[in-house]
């Protein structure tokens, strides 16, 4: 049975799906992370502060995004940021941003919500005799948040965040509805084209466990080299 | 240089702090006593405004502690404090510990900030360590540098929140000679403990807080040879039964 099936199809598509699918996949997933910890921080500081509606802003935002399903977000997200767009900067049309653009901005928003709950967590993994201690220095918020409780939480929460943007990598494949060329996408197209299902998801599959798993096991290495000595 | 004026502090219905008024003059070393759960703790913390009260005034070297208006990171810039469990930055070097606010807060010079830090090592005895993490010393050590870490701000009175009540009996010592080479200095200290040998050694005043009421405010002298209430007679009496 393995005789029929042609995987040269494999090696001839190889430069398309990595320069362009997986180029995209990678560069996706690495500014969707990078945004939703920056997001996803600010909105875990804004549930744990003690101002007036900003925990509840945060606890309404986090709980929404996280009842939807992510593919429901990416299209409603894809045909309403021309409007926000064009409703943000007084524009006469619509703007229109591309789906890359679309894509990052729904990544973004959508992990933020939960890279929000594992900064919370990590937030609330510092004693909060260490917040009184900065602030018995002379520390302002943002000192004590910058010098004190971020460097910790972040250290503390790392191995989470990654193991996050592992499943922020494999989320990514859900652009296909967008019909973007993400790497699963383009291993798509090959296989319909070439009549080559089997062998291309196959070999999808290969790669998404490859790295996902390469990635995992850093994050293990990784749990055990930086964690602070108590 | 410290003036508590009737203060009362609630965490929802309950009181913790009773119209509480005391004072610390300049050079003076203050020991704060009593039952677990008097408020003293509480007190302390209402000094340099780590806990807010309801009633009353805190009066730090001529700045109200719990004015709108007062700026304070900068007023606890000016007042060391001592927590029970250290609390060092577990993710910087002692060293560092000990120039993070020179450099952030009183923006001194990376050489200037090193060169306070190392010489307040010195005086604790601790330099060969300033390298180390706090989590690789012992409890004493850590206290030490805690106490150092206050110093470095050049404060003009400093806090004890029982500084020694979360150490091992044999590293109690090493402490209390830094805080009475710190009260031999001048150093104006409140110091809230358990410490009754440290108290009759070097405190020129101790107080007695029971039920968040301050009890008994006399000189060390008349406190531990005839204490006016009942409630501290019997407290002393306790602590000196073993």
């Amino acid at each position: 049975m393995v005789s029929n099936f042609d995987f040269a199809v494999i090696v001839r598509s190889l430069p398309y799906l990595f320069y362009e699918g997986m180029t995209f996949t990678l560069t996706l997933t690495a500014l969707a992370t990078a945004g939703g910890i920056v997001l996803g921080t600010l909105l875990a500081m804004m549930r744990l502060s003690e101002l007036f509606l900003l925990p509840q802003i945060s606890a309404v935002y986090v709980n929404l995004m996280r009842s939807l399903p992510l593919v429901l977000v990416i299209f409603w997200f894809y045909f309403l940021v021309p409007y926000i767009g064009q409703w943000l900067t007084g524009a006469s049309r619509p703007i229109q941003v591309g789906a890359f653009m679309s894509c990052v901005v729904t990544f973004t928003l959508f992990e933020a919500a939960y890279f929000a709950e594992i900064m919370r967590a990590g937030f609330q993994s510092i004693p909060k005799g260490q917040v009184a201690a900065g602030y018995a220095i002379g520390l302002n918020y943002w000192q004590v948040m910058g010098w004190v409780v971020l460097p910790q939480a972040f250290r503390n929460m790392t191995p989470l965040l990654l193991t996050q943007t592992i499943i922020l990598f494999q989320d990514t494949s859900l652009v296909y509805v967008l019909s973007i060329t993400d790497f699963l996408g383009a291993a798509s197209r090959v296989a319909q084209r070439d009549g080559r299902l089997v062998e291309m998801y196959l070999f999808a599959a290969m790669i998404y466990f490859v790295v996902s798993f390469i990635l995992s096991s850093f994050v293990r290495r990784l749990q055990s080299r930086i964690a602070i000595v108590r | 240089m410290i003036k508590i004026n009737h203060v009362s502090k609630w965490y929802a219905d309950v009181q913790v702090l009773k119209d509480c008024s005391t004072s610390v003059s300049r050079g003076e070393v203050v020991v704060v006593c009593g039952p677990s759960g008097s408020g003293k703790s509480t007190l302390i913390k209402c000094v340099n405004g780590l806990e807010r009260f309801q009633k009353g005034n805190i009066n730090v070297d001529g700045i109200e502690v719990n004015e709108k208006n007062t700026d304070l990171p900068k007023m606890r810039a000016r007042i060391g404090m001592v927590f029970q469990h250290f609390e060092l930055f577990p993710h910087l070097r002692v060293i560092q510990n000990l120039t993070l606010g020179q450099q952030v807060v009183l923006r001194r010079s990376a050489s200037e900030a090193d060169q306070k830090a190392r010489n307040l090592l010195y005086r604790v005895d601790l330099l060969p360590h300033a390298m180390k993490y706090p989590g690789e010393l012992s409890g004493g050590q850590q206290q030490r540098v805690a106490i150092a870490r206050a110093l470095a701000m050049d404060p003009i009175c400093m806090l004890f929140d029982e500084p020694t009540s979360a150490l091992d009996p044999e590293m109690i010592s090493e402490v209390l000679d830094v805080m009475v080479a710190l009260a031999n200095d001048g150093m104006t200290m409140m110091v809230v403990t358990h410490e009754m040998g440290f108290a009759r050694r070097v405190a020129d005043r101790v107080i007695f807080m029971d039920r968040g009421e301050i009890v008994e405010d006399s000189s060390t002298g008349d406190f531990f040879d005839k204490p006016r209430s009942e409630r501290a007679q019997h407290f002393l009496s306790k602590i000196f039964s073993h």
